[in-house]
């Protein structure tokens, strides 16, 4: 199969999350979001491996998941303490710096 | 003899410290110590003279070096004074009419509470007039030149409970403020071009000097000249200085301070001769004066105010002679002596007659003064002989020999000069002979004066004139001596110019017509006008209160519209510059400034709202960003 497809894919999922995190009020939906918009990357990534014939994009790939699970740690933790403070998971009720 | 030229200045100068700082322990003898000191600066004066006589005409300047003022690496200034005949023309005037001066106002001022005082300033101007004129540099010079405003000032406004005087005072140093700015620029640009202010080595210099810069100087020093010897357009303060009392305004505004302007130009004769736009300027300036002065001097019911016209005139003549380059120098202080002497007798006369009839200045209640003041009458009538120019006495000589001189600048300006100098001749003698007629001939105006003032319940005393005290008049025969036979004794054999030719230089000038048929045109005009003012004011009679008179005599009246013209163009002038500035200010200056923070305030208004706390926006500008950051560099790609 023609590796660019795989390239349209990346580029159909990238916009699916970032259209998530752009109009999803709910803190977990925006993450999920945040996390699609990565994968597509990697699999952008690993494409372009394929297509130039060499490994450089699955080493990159390798990269971005061990950031993304990292991100999710945190993310995770953020969005927890966000919620019991606020009793809401909604982003647009932290609009404050303060409580 | 070199250390006496200090003391010439320091004996005054002396007397003023003392005069003036002693209080009133010296009330009772003030006026002695100071005319004493006055008298031993002539002394020292003559002293000199004789001296300077005995020694060959190339070797008669003297130097003395008294201390560096200013001792600084590129700028040297010094104390130190130059004695040769110019200045010692200068000193031998200043210091004698001074004396004799000093000697009337013991008289004069007999009745004034603050005679020591007044005796301390006409020190102090001596101290400063003698500064001016012995000076070896222009920096010490200026020392002087402001030292003889200030005296002015002082004693213009010495009656200053008299809210005209204090408002004269202080019009005639504000005048002079713009003089003295003119002779400071021109020192400041002499520093620069020539790189010191010496007499010797500035005018040594002017050879190898560019044209542009001498006649830079040159006019700033004919605008300094201009304000100190009130000459057009700086004339407005002459007229109102006569507030003062009469000896001042004899000794200054007649005989000496008012002279300093020609003093400046015949010694910075070797920048105005390299200079000959400058000179055409001075002369210009010269023969306006003349007859501004003349014109204002014919309307002028006030005595000491016609006399402030002829002598602003009568410098007007010496600025034209001294515009004429080295065919007119000598003339030029010629007449500057011989007027120092006939116009200090005028003033003088002028002064014995207000002391006769109560302080009154008005002419039209003088009339027929000759039957009591036979004495003042006569000093007063050969006054008034030598400035007319009355064939044989002072001001014939030195007068002739300036109309000629303008002649014989040749071409058209030496016509239109010689004629205007011809003009102001003949006005002359109408003003003069006006004075005379109204003062000393006539019916007895005052005595119907007080029958109209008496009638109209008017407080108006009926004056009783006398003759004034021997203190006054012995200086006024002295001065009537010099009026008589100082030109003579100056014009046969050429003794002045002899004289003072190794300082000035002179050319003898060639007039286009010979030198009889200007003297026969002078006497021609001077006829002419005193025949002019016989018909007016001798054979009829001079009404008590002033007819209303023509366009010009009413503008002649308001001195030509001089304080007019000042009125409107500058006061107002300056009001809507001012006005227009604070304007400018308001809104250019301020409006950038209040502009700058107003926009500065509003595009930071609108940049807050993108700070709203949502992700959602913050994540919209990171895409927008990135989108661009992608499409640009697509862009850049396809490029």
């Amino acid at each position: 199969m023609n590796p660019v497809n795989y390239l349209y894919l990346a580029a159909l999922l990238f916009s699916i999350g970032a259209t998530g995190v752009l109009i999803r009020r709910n803190a977990i939906v925006v993450f999920m979001c945040v996390e699609l918009m990565l994968n597509a990357c990697n699999l952008a990534f690993v494409a372009f491996s394929r297509l130039h014939g060499n490994l450089d994009g699955q080493i990159i790939a390798f990269f971005t998941m061990v950031v993304a699970a990292a991100e999710v740690v945190v993310g995770l933790a953020i969005i927890v303490s966000l919620f019991r403070s606020r009793h809401s998971a909604s982003v647009d009720d932290a609009s404050l710096m303060k409580l | 003899m070199e250390n006496l030229i200090a003391l010439l200045i320091a004996a005054p100068l002396l007397g003023a410290a003392v005069l003036l700082c002693g209080g009133r322990a010296l009330d009772r003898t003030g006026h002695l110590l100071g005319t004493l000191l006055s008298l031993a600066s002539f002394a020292f004066g003559l002293v000199l003279f004789t001296d300077m006589l005995g020694k060959d005409a190339e070797e008669r300047a003297l130097h003395q070096h008294l201390f560096s003022w200013i001792p600084v690496e590129g700028f040297q200034a010094d104390v130190a004074f130059q004695l040769d005949q110019l200045s010692m023309t200068f000193v031998l005037l200043i210091s004698g009419v001074g004396t004799l001066i000093h000697i009337y106002s013991i008289g004069y001022m007999e009745h004034d509470e603050r005679r020591r005082r007044f005796f301390g300033y006409l020190n102090l101007f001596l101290a400063a007039m003698l500064l001016l004129v012995l000076a070896d540099n222009y920096l010490l010079l200026y020392v002087g030149w402001e030292g003889v405003g200030l005296a002015s000032y002082l004693l213009i406004g010495f009656w200053q409970h008299k809210p005209s005087a204090a408002t004269a005072a202080k019009k005639a140093f504000l005048v002079n403020r713009v003089g003295d700015m003119g002779l400071s620029i021109a020192i400041m640009l002499m520093f620069t071009t020539f790189g010191t202010f010496a007499f010797g080595p500035v005018l040594e210099a002017t050879g190898d000097t560019g044209e542009g810069k001498l006649t830079a100087i040159a006019l700033m020093l004919l605008l300094a000249a201009c304000g100190k010897s009130a000459q057009v357009p700086l004339q407005s303060w002459l007229g109102d200085a006569m507030e003062g009392p009469t000896p001042v305004s004899a000794l200054i505004h007649a005989a000496t301070m008012v002279t300093a302007g020609v003093y400046l130009i015949v010694r910075s004769g070797a920048i105005f001769n390299a200079a000959p736009d400058a000179q055409l300027v001075v002369t210009i300036v010269g023969a306006v004066t003349l007859l501004f002065g003349a014109i204002v001097g014919c309307a002028k019911d006030d005595i000491k105010k016609a006399l402030a016209g002829s002598t602003m005139s009568q410098i007007g003549y010496m600025v034209l002679a001294a515009g004429l380059g080295p065919i007119g120098y000598v003339f030029a202080i010629m007449h500057l002596v011989t007027h120092g002497f006939f116009k200090a007798g005028l003033f003088l006369g002028a002064g014995s007659v207000m002391h006769g009839m109560n302080d009154e200045v008005d002419m039209r209640r003088y009339g027929g003064l000759r039957k009591y003041m036979p004495v003042t009458f006569v000093t007063f009538g050969l006054g008034y002989l030598a400035i007319i120019g009355f064939p044989g006495l002072s001001g014939f000589f030195s007068k002739d020999k300036i109309i000629e001189a303008a002649f014989a600048k040749g071409g058209t300006e030496g016509w239109i000069l010689g004629s205007v100098a011809l003009l102001g001749a003949a006005i002359t003698a109408f003003y003069m002979t006006r004075v005379m007629l109204m003062t000393f001939f006539g019916e007895e105006r005052w005595r119907k004066q007080a029958a109209i003032a008496s009638g109209a319940g008017e407080d108006y005393q009926e004056p009783h004139p006398h003759e004034s005290p021997k203190s006054m008049t012995i200086p006024m025969i002295i001065l009537a001596f010099g009026s008589v036979f100082a030109g003579g004794f100056f014009s046969i054999g050429d003794r002045f110019l002899h004289w003072l030719e190794p300082v000035t230089a002179h050319e003898h000038g060639h007039p286009p017509i010979s030198a009889g048929a200007v003297t026969g045109a002078t006497v021609a005009v001077l006829v002419l006008g005193v025949a002019a003012a016989w018909l007016m004011y001798g054979r009829r009679p001079v009404p008590a209160v002033a007819p209303r008179g023509s366009l010009l005599t009413r503008a002649a009246r308001r001195d030509l519209l001089q304080d007019d013209f000042n009125h409107v163009v500058l006061v107002r002038g300056g009001e809507h510059l001012t006005r227009s500035l604070v304007y400018l200010d308001h809104s250019l200056v301020d409006g950038a400034v209040n502009g700058t923070a107003a926009s500065v305030g509003g595009l930071s208004g609108r940049l807050r709202r993108l700070q709203n706390g949502y992700v959602r926006s913050y994540a919209v500008s990171m895409f927008g960003g990135a989108a661009l950051i992608v499409a640009a560099t697509l862009l850049m790609r396809a490029v």
